[in-house]
Parts: structure tokens; C-alpha cells; sequence
């Protein structure tokens, strides 16, 4: 049971990307997006991965996602259709990705006997916690610090970045109190 | 104002400390046994070259040092005081005065330096602020080439003063004066031998530092940037271009003095020359002018050919240095009665907005301090006793006599032309011909006229110093004997020349041009000075330029730069071919990069396998 | 259990996933479109790492973390470019890729 519903899953994700990037209109092409990411943090759920897959449908299909189709609604029409891509330059780009993708199949030919260890334990939340706190060997905490000041500096560009009119208002009216 | 006010204090004070050190050095601390000794006030190594060689910067103390540290202090302190009335409302006062510090400065510099190098920094230190001071009005054209011309006669020159030190002190291994100088030094000894196309090395290196001396004195035939230099502000003339920084070059042949006279007479002999033939040819030249600031340039320029020709005739020590002392006392009394002429000459051109002299007369009614004051620097000049020109000039005389008497007869010759165009340019001013003028000339300002006033009593009572007491050339103190034969000679062409300048020129006549058109061809040249102006321009302009320099360029614009416009334009051809790959096309860039990780990628996989 | 389904096979969707996001980065005009691809790549990148994990050091977590630390890259990632988008948007009245040029040669 569990298998069948692995391989839907697996399928969902290959047709739902491959629309994502070949859908006319953007709106579409951002839910099918959310689709491929639900359908991800289902295998985590199968895996036993509960709280990776938690953290990629709350941040990433309930933020990221929900900011991009923000960002789309503020920059497109409802009714808005792309135009295709020039087909010489869609052939050449599949042609780059295609040989990309023989490169790495043939490096996957060594994974073929990548078999289940046994002795999975799912992974505690206690556990995770803790190494994501801790310094020792094992431990996460340097990368924990440094992905929180990345998100904050993410936070305040993204602010300085989205928002120059009001700055510039801002140094208008300096200007003006100077003369 | 408030920069000339804080500039002239601060020199008052430099002046009483001057006059303090003076009294210390003389009356105290400097006196050994009989000998003036000399003392370093301070030094400080500075830059270390080899053990012995090092350049440093100091506070030397001697006869000479301090006595020309009297005679800059007074003369600047006057001259700044007397700036705060003349330049009064002009364009730029901060800068003048600024500059006007920057030069003190550095002559105080000069007149103190420990070593020759330290002389030579000021030395060119005095250049630059001279090349300021004269090119202060830039927007003048005429002051700007002055400017330049001063400047680049006088770098000539100083190419000669560094070289000289360059040869000195690889042969002698140290720039210390007092090493140099020690008369019983084993320095010096050692090159002396050492010869060089017929003259010693010794000897060439110090004519090469004559040069250097020459150019800042204005010597022949390097005087030609002095009468130009006269576009200046006339305070600056009577500070740089009378008093002080032409002094330079006499002061420099003093400070070497025991090296000239001990190890390289040949080059004092040159010396002799130079200034005898400098001190008439410029007073020829003198006789003929009509610009008043451009007369009392070649007079300077004269005078200085004096002071020159006494240090040549000296020898060392004793009876045969009075040359050297006469030297000193000369300089130090051109410096009040020139630097009271020059300042007199401003104050004529503050009132009648001329240079020239057929602009000008009967001045005596509206200026009645500036005429006594001229009056008493010309017959100061003149050599008209009991003023001060007169016992300085004497004492040149006798050394000249005792050494060699055709420089005697020569000089006594110039001192009759001095007095003639002295008399000249007073009896023109004050006196001549009723002039009309539009704006009635008004006596200048108090701040004008007290310089003036206290110029004028050193120029008539400094000849009383009894000079040879404080400086001679060995330090030891020798009594200048008179020599009434020789002082009677001397009163008696000035009291010619002087008659001479009466009769033509102090009642309105033709009496002038008759003189002239007796000597017609020799008055033109004179009055031309001679052309050296345009030998110059013909050798610096059609040689130099047009044979040397012109190939040069043409060789340096089409070969050297055509090369590297070549390489330029190569990288340029280069770099608009190259810049289409730029598109601004992010995409294209994104499959750039990923063919080429994947070409990379698979270049690696198949190595490995 | 998924512990009969060979590895093989979650990785090999993975890598299609990740050059169908290449694929689509190269082709698409509108930035938005654009990003939607890298998002492509950045999960496909973080299910790999989780798969890995999973059948190759089920004991250890460290592929488990990179995955987690990749989705919080993600997300920095996505609020900065989308920042940028709307200045862009803003300035040039257009967010088609290829006529944001200006900062050719």
C-alpha cells in the first residue's frame, strides 16, 4: 500500500514540475509548484520524517509559495499568458539539461545497490533539538546561528530593497528643509 | 588684516629673540679666548646615508649666522610692517602675508643650517617662496613669465649648487659644515690633490657651488631673472630681491670661506671676477634705466658684485681677511639702505601709481619723509661719509688695494657710477621737472613711513659698528685700519658722480639727451642691457628648442607614445570585440554556466574512470 | 515501510526534478517564472539530501540537516529575489528578463 502510494507520489512530482515549468499562465505554474512541494513533504511524512517534512510545508508551500503568488498578483494581470519560449532556445536548453541528466544517470548506475539499512530509528524531536543546540561532534548550532543572521539579513535587505520610494521620499523632504 | 597683524608679531618676537641671541652670542657665550667659536644650538640626524655622511637639521651658531640673522629678522619685521599699510585692500592679503612667512622662514632656515644639505633644502625653499612672491599678481602676464624666469634661472643654478655638494661629499664623506670648514681639517686635504681637467676636484666642486651662489646673487651671467623679478609686490622686492635671499649666494661663499681660501684659490679667483665685472656691467646698465624698481634691481645687482669681489680678494685670517669682514659689513648695510630704497620706491609708486621715472618730480613738496629718508639711502649708497655705505664700501676698497689694484680701480670706478645713477633717480624723483598730476600724491601711512624712518638711521649710523670686532674669518678679532688716501679717493668720485647727476638732472633740461646721443651706440646697448635678454631667448629658443627639444617631442609624441597608443588601441579593438559576450541576458549567462559545469563534470567523471 | 523501494528510484526523480528546474531557469521569460524554476532546484536538491540520508547513515542526521538548512536558505533566498522582482517591477514597468539589460557592458 504504502509503496503504491510512494510511486503516485514520485509521479505527481515529476508531471506536476515538469508543468510548473511549461504552464502558460504564471498563476498555475506557482500551484503546481505547491503541489510538487506537498507532494515532497508527503514522502518525508512517509519516510518518518515528521518534522522535515513539517518545516518544508510551512515554509516552504505555506511561505515561500504564498509570497510568490503575492509578488504575482502585485506584478500580473489575472489573465496574464506567457508567451512560449523561442523553440530553437527551448531545444537548446533541453539539449544542456538532457546531457546533464545522462551525466548523472550514468553516475546513478553505482547507486543501484544503495540498499535500506537496517536499524532505522525515526529521528526524535528531542534529538533534533538538541543537535541543533549543541557544539560537540554532531552538533548544529554554528549553522543554526549563522542561517538565523542570514535570515534576518535577508529580512532587512529585502525591506531595503522592496521599499526605495519611501527612502527617496524621506530624502526629498531633507533636501527641501535644507534649502 | 588679522594675518598681516598675526604675521608681524610673530616676527617682532622672532626679531628680539634674534636680537637676544645676538647679544648672547656676542657679549657672553661665544667668545673663547680672543676667537668667535662657532656652537650648534641643536641638531638632529635626520636621514642617515653611511656613517660619517648623514644629513641633518640644525641650529648653527657663528658671526655670520648671526648676524644675518639680525640683518633678516630686521629687514622682514620692516617689511611686514611696512606690507600692513602698502598692501592694504588688495586682492589676496593672507596669501601675501603667508607667503611672506613662508620665506622668512626659510632664510631663517638657511642662515642657521648645521650642514650644507640642510642649507640646500632651504636654499631651494627660498626659491620656491621667491618664485610665489613674484608671481603673487598672477594674474599679470608679465609677473608670471618673471615668475618663471626666476625660477628656472635660478633651478639652473642650483643644478650647479647640488652637484658641487654631491662632488664634496662623496670625496669628503660628510656635509657638517664644521667638518668642512675646520681650517686645519684632514677632510679636505685628501681631494685637494686629487686634479680634474688642470683644477683639483675640490676646486671644481666648489666653483659649482659658486654657481649655485651665483644664480640666487645674480651674478653675471646669471643675473638676468633680478630686473624681471621686480613684477612683485615692491615690499617683496626690498625683502627677496635686495635685502635677504640674494644675499644667499654671498652668505654661502662666507659660510665655505676657509675652504675657498685654503683649499681652492683658483675658484676665489673666479670668484674676484664674477663680482668685479657684475658690479659695473650692472651699473652701466643702471645708468640707463628709467623703470625706478628696475635701477635699484641693477643696483642690487651691483652691489652684490661687491660683496662678491671682497670675499675674492680675501685670504684667511689676519690682515689678509679684511676682504671677508668687508663683505659681511657690506651686506649687512646694503640690506637697511636697499631695502630703504626699495621700500622709498613703493611708497613713490603707492602715490603716483607709476614705475616710471618721466612720470615723476618735484616730489619733494608732497612727500616730505620719503624724500629724506631716499636721501639718506643715496648717499648712504653713494659712499658720501659719515653714512653707512661709505665705511663698508671703504673697508671693500682696501682689501681690493692690498689684494690686487686693478679690481681697485675698477670698483672705484663703479663707486663713481653708483653715486651718478643714485642721484640720477633721486634729482629725477624728488626734484627735475613740475609735473602735473591728476591725483595730487599724498605722503603714505603711518605703518609706511616708520619703517622707513627706522631703516634710514641704521643706513646713516650702522657704518659705526665696529664690525671687525664681531666677524672675521677666522673668529678672531682684527681692527679695520682707514685709509685716508683710499677714503679721500673714493669721496671724491662720488662727490663727481654726484655733481654729474646735479648738473644734468637736477633742473629740467636737454642736457640729458645730449649726453646720451654723445655716446649713442654704448647708451642703446646699455639701455638694452646689453641684449642678454635676447641672447637667451635665441639660445633657449632657436638652439635649444628648435635643435634639441623639437626632435625630442616630435621623437616622444610619434615613436614612444605612438607605441603605447598601439598597445591601447590593441586592447581597445580587443576589448569591443570581447564585450558582446556581456549581453546583460541573464539567461544566456545561466546556460553558460550550466554547459559548462556540465562539460567540467564530465571531463572529471571521465578521468577518474 | 518504503524500505522495499530501492533508492535508485527517489533519486533518480530527484535529478529529473532538478534539471527540469535547469530547463526551465534557461527558457522562461518572466523572472517570476524564473524563480519558481530555482525553487524546482532547491527542493529537488533537499529531497536528495534527505533521501540519502535516510537509506545511507539512517543513524546519523546530517543530510537530514542540510535539507532543513536548505528550505531556510530557501526562504531568504525567495524574500530577497522577490524584493528584487518588485523594484524591478517598479523601475521598468516589466519584469521580462531579457529587457532588464542595463547592466550590459
Amino acid at each position: 500500500m504504502e509503496q503504491i502510494i510512494t510511486y503516485i507520489l514520485l509521479a505527481l512530482m515529476l508531471i506536476f514540475s515538469v508543468m510548473t515549468v511549461t504552464s502558460g499562465r504564471i498563476l498555475r505554474s506557482a500551484v503546481y509548484l505547491l503541489t510538487v512541494l506537498v507532494a515532497t513533504a508527503a514522502i518525508y511524512f512517509i519516510m518518518q520524517y515528521q518534522f522535515l517534512a513539517a518545516v518544508q510545508i510551512t515554509l516552504y508551500a505555506g511561505g515561500i509559495v504564498v509570497l510568490i503568488i503575492f509578488s504575482i498578483l502585485l506584478t500580473h494581470h489575472i489573465e496574464h499568458r506567457m508567451e512560449n519560449p523561442v523553440f530553437w532556445k527551448a531545444m537548446i536548453s533541453a539539449l544542456a539539461a538532457l546531457g546533464a541528466v545522462a551525466m548523472i544517470a550514468w553516475v546513478l548506475k553505482d547507486a543501484q545497490s544503495i540498499q535500506n539499512v537496517a536499524g532505522f530509528i525515526p529521528p526524535k524531536m528531542e534529538d533534533i533539538g538538541m543537535a541543533l543546540l549543541s557544539y560537540g561532534k554532531q552538533g548544529y548550532v554554528l549553522p543554526f546561528e549563522v542561517i538565523s543572521v542570514l535570515l534576518l539579513a535577508a529580512m532587512i535587505g529585502a525591506i531595503a530593497v522592496a521599499k526605495p520610494a519611501l527612502l527617496q521620499f524621506k530624502n526629498k523632504n531633507f533636501k527641501q528643509d535644507d534649502q | 588684516m588679522v594675518s598681516g597683524i598675526i604675521g608681524t608679531l610673530v616676527l617682532g618676537t622672532i626679531t628680539v629673540l634674534s636680537y637676544f641671541t645676538a647679544w648672547q652670542y656676542f657679549f657672553t657665550d661665544g667668545k673663547v679666548d680672543g676667537a668667535y667659536r662657532a656652537i650648534t644650538g641643536f641638531n638632529h640626524v635626520w636621514l642617515t646615508l653611511t656613517e660619517s655622511l648623514h644629513i641633518d637639521l640644525g641650529v648653527l651658531l657663528d658671526p655670520i649666522s648671526v648676524m644675518m640673522l639680525l640683518v633678516v629678522s630686521t629687514i622682514s619685521l620692516m617689511v611686514h610692517i611696512y606690507s600692513l599699510g602698502y598692501m592694504k585692500g588688495e586682492d589676496g592679503f593672507y596669501r601675501y602675508y603667508a607667503f611672506l612667512s613662508l620665506f622668512t622662514f626659510s632664510m631663517l632656515g638657511l642662515v642657521v643650517a648645521t650642514n650644507i644639505f640642510q642649507m640646500y633644502i632651504f636654499w631651494e625653499l627660498v626659491g620656491a617662496s621667491s618664485y610665489l612672491l613674484i608671481g603673487f599678481y598672477y594674474k599679470k602676464p608679465s609677473a608670471v613669465a618673471a615668475s618663471k624666469k626666476a625660477f628656472i634661472v635660478t633651478r639652473f643654478a642650483d643644478l650647479g649648487f647640488l652637484i658641487g655638494i654631491l662632488i664634496l661629499s662623496f670625496f669628503t664623506g660628510t656635509f657638517d659644515f664644521a667638518a668642512l670648514t675646520n681650517p686645519s681639517g684632514q677632510v679636505l686635504g685628501s681631494i685637494a690633490g686629487t686634479s680634474f681637467i688642470g683644477l683639483s676636484v675640490l676646486s671644481w666642486s666648489m666653483i659649482l657651488i659658486f654657481m649655485g651662489g651665483a644664480g640666487k646673487s645674480a651674478m653675471f651671467p646669471l643675473h638676468i631673472w633680478l630686473p624681471d623679478a621686480m613684477e612683485g609686490p615692491t615690499p617683496v622686492s626690498a625683502l627677496i630681491h635686495a635685502a635677504t635671499m640674494v644675499v644667499a649666494g654671498v652668505y654661502l661663499v662666507a659660510r665655505m670661506f676657509p675652504v675657498y681660501a685654503i683649499w681652492a684659490p683658483e675658484s676665489l679667483a673666479i670668484i674676484a671676477f664674477v663680482g668685479a665685472f657684475t658690479s659695473l656691467f650692472a651699473a652701466v646698465i643702471a645708468c640707463t634705466q628709467t623703470d625706478i624698481k628696475r635701477i635699484l634691481a641693477y643696483s642690487t645687482i651691483s652691489q652684490i658684485g661687491y660683496m662678491m669681489l671682497a670675499l675674492g680678494v680675501a685670504g684667511y685670517g689676519g690682515e689678509a681677511g679684511s676682504g671677508f669682514t668687508a663683505s659681511m659689513f657690506h651686506l649687512t648695510t646694503h640690506a637697511m639702505f636697499k631695502a630703504l630704497l626699495f621700500l622709498g620706491a613703493g611708497s613713490i609708486i603707492h602715490a603716483v601709481h607709476s614705475n616710471e621715472m618721466g612720470d615723476m618730480g618735484s616730489l619733494r613738496k608732497y612727500m616730505p619723509v620719503t624724500a629724506i629718508t631716499f636721501l639718506i639711502a643715496c648717499l648712504s649708497i653713494s659712499g658720501i661719509p659719515p653714512f653707512a655705505g661709505f665705511f663698508s664700501k671703504d673697508e671693500i676698497l682696501a682689501a681690493a688695494y692690498t689684494s690686487q689694484p686693478i679690481y681697485f680701480w675698477v670698483e672705484w670706478f663703479v663707486a663713481g657710477l653708483t653715486a651718478f645713477y643714485m642721484f640720477r633717480l633721486y634729482f629725477g624723483v624728488f626734484w627735475g621737472k613740475k609735473t602735473e598730476y591728476k591725483h595730487k600724491p599724498k605722503e603714505a601711512p603711518l605703518s609706511m613711513t616708520i619703517p622707513l624712518i627706522v631703516l634710514a638711521i641704521g643706513a646713516a649710523a650702522a657704518g659705526f659698528i665696529p664690525f671687525g670686532d664681531f666677524v672675521s674669518s677666522d673668529g678672531l678679532a682684527h681692527e679695520a685700519s682707514f685709509h685716508w688716501n683710499i677714503a679721500s679717493l673714493s669721496i671724491l668720485i662720488a662727490l663727481a658722480g654726484l655733481a654729474l647727476a646735479a648738473w644734468l638732472y637736477l633742473r629740467e633740461s636737454s642736457r640729458p639727451e645730449k649726453v646720451a646721443a654723445g655716446f649713442k651706440g654704448f647708451y642703446t646697448a646699455a639701455y638694452h642691457k646689453f641684449y642678454f635678454d635676447e641672447l637667451y631667448l635665441f639660445i633657449t629658443k632657436k638652439i635649444v628648442f628648435e635643435l634639441i627639444s623639437q626632435p625630442l617631442a616630435w621623437f616622444d609624441r610619434h615613436i614612444v607614445d605612438g607605441f603605447m597608443n598601439l598597445i591601447g588601441r590593441m586592447i581597445y579593438r580587443f576589448a569591443v570585440a570581447v564585450k558582446r559576450f556581456q549581453s546583460g541576458q541573464m539567461q544566456q549567462y545561466a546556460f553558460v554556466f550550466v554547459s559548462g559545469v556540465v562539460v567540467l563534470a564530465l571531463i572529471i567523471l571521465i578521468w577518474w574512470t | 515501510m518504503i524500505s522495499n523501494i530501492p533508492a535508485l528510484h527517489f533519486l533518480i526523480v530527484g535529478s529529473l526534478m532538478f534539471f527540469i528546474g535547469v530547463y526551465g531557469f534557461l527558457t522562461r521569460k518572466n523572472i517570476i517564472a524564473m524563480l519558481l524554476s530555482a525553487e524546482l532546484m532547491i527542493n529537488a536538491v533537499a529531497f536528495n539530501f534527505a533521501i540519502l540520508n535516510r537509506y545511507v547513515f539512517p543513524v546519523h542526521l546530517e543530510g537530514y540537516f542540510f535539507s532543513l538548512f536548505i528550505i531556510a536558505v530557501a526562504a531568504a533566498d525567495a524574500a530577497v529575489a522577490i524584493a528584487i522582482i518588485i523594484n524591478i517591477y517598479r523601475n521598468f514597468d516589466t519584469i521580462e528578463v531579457e529587457e532588464v539589460d542595463d547592466m550590459k557592458y
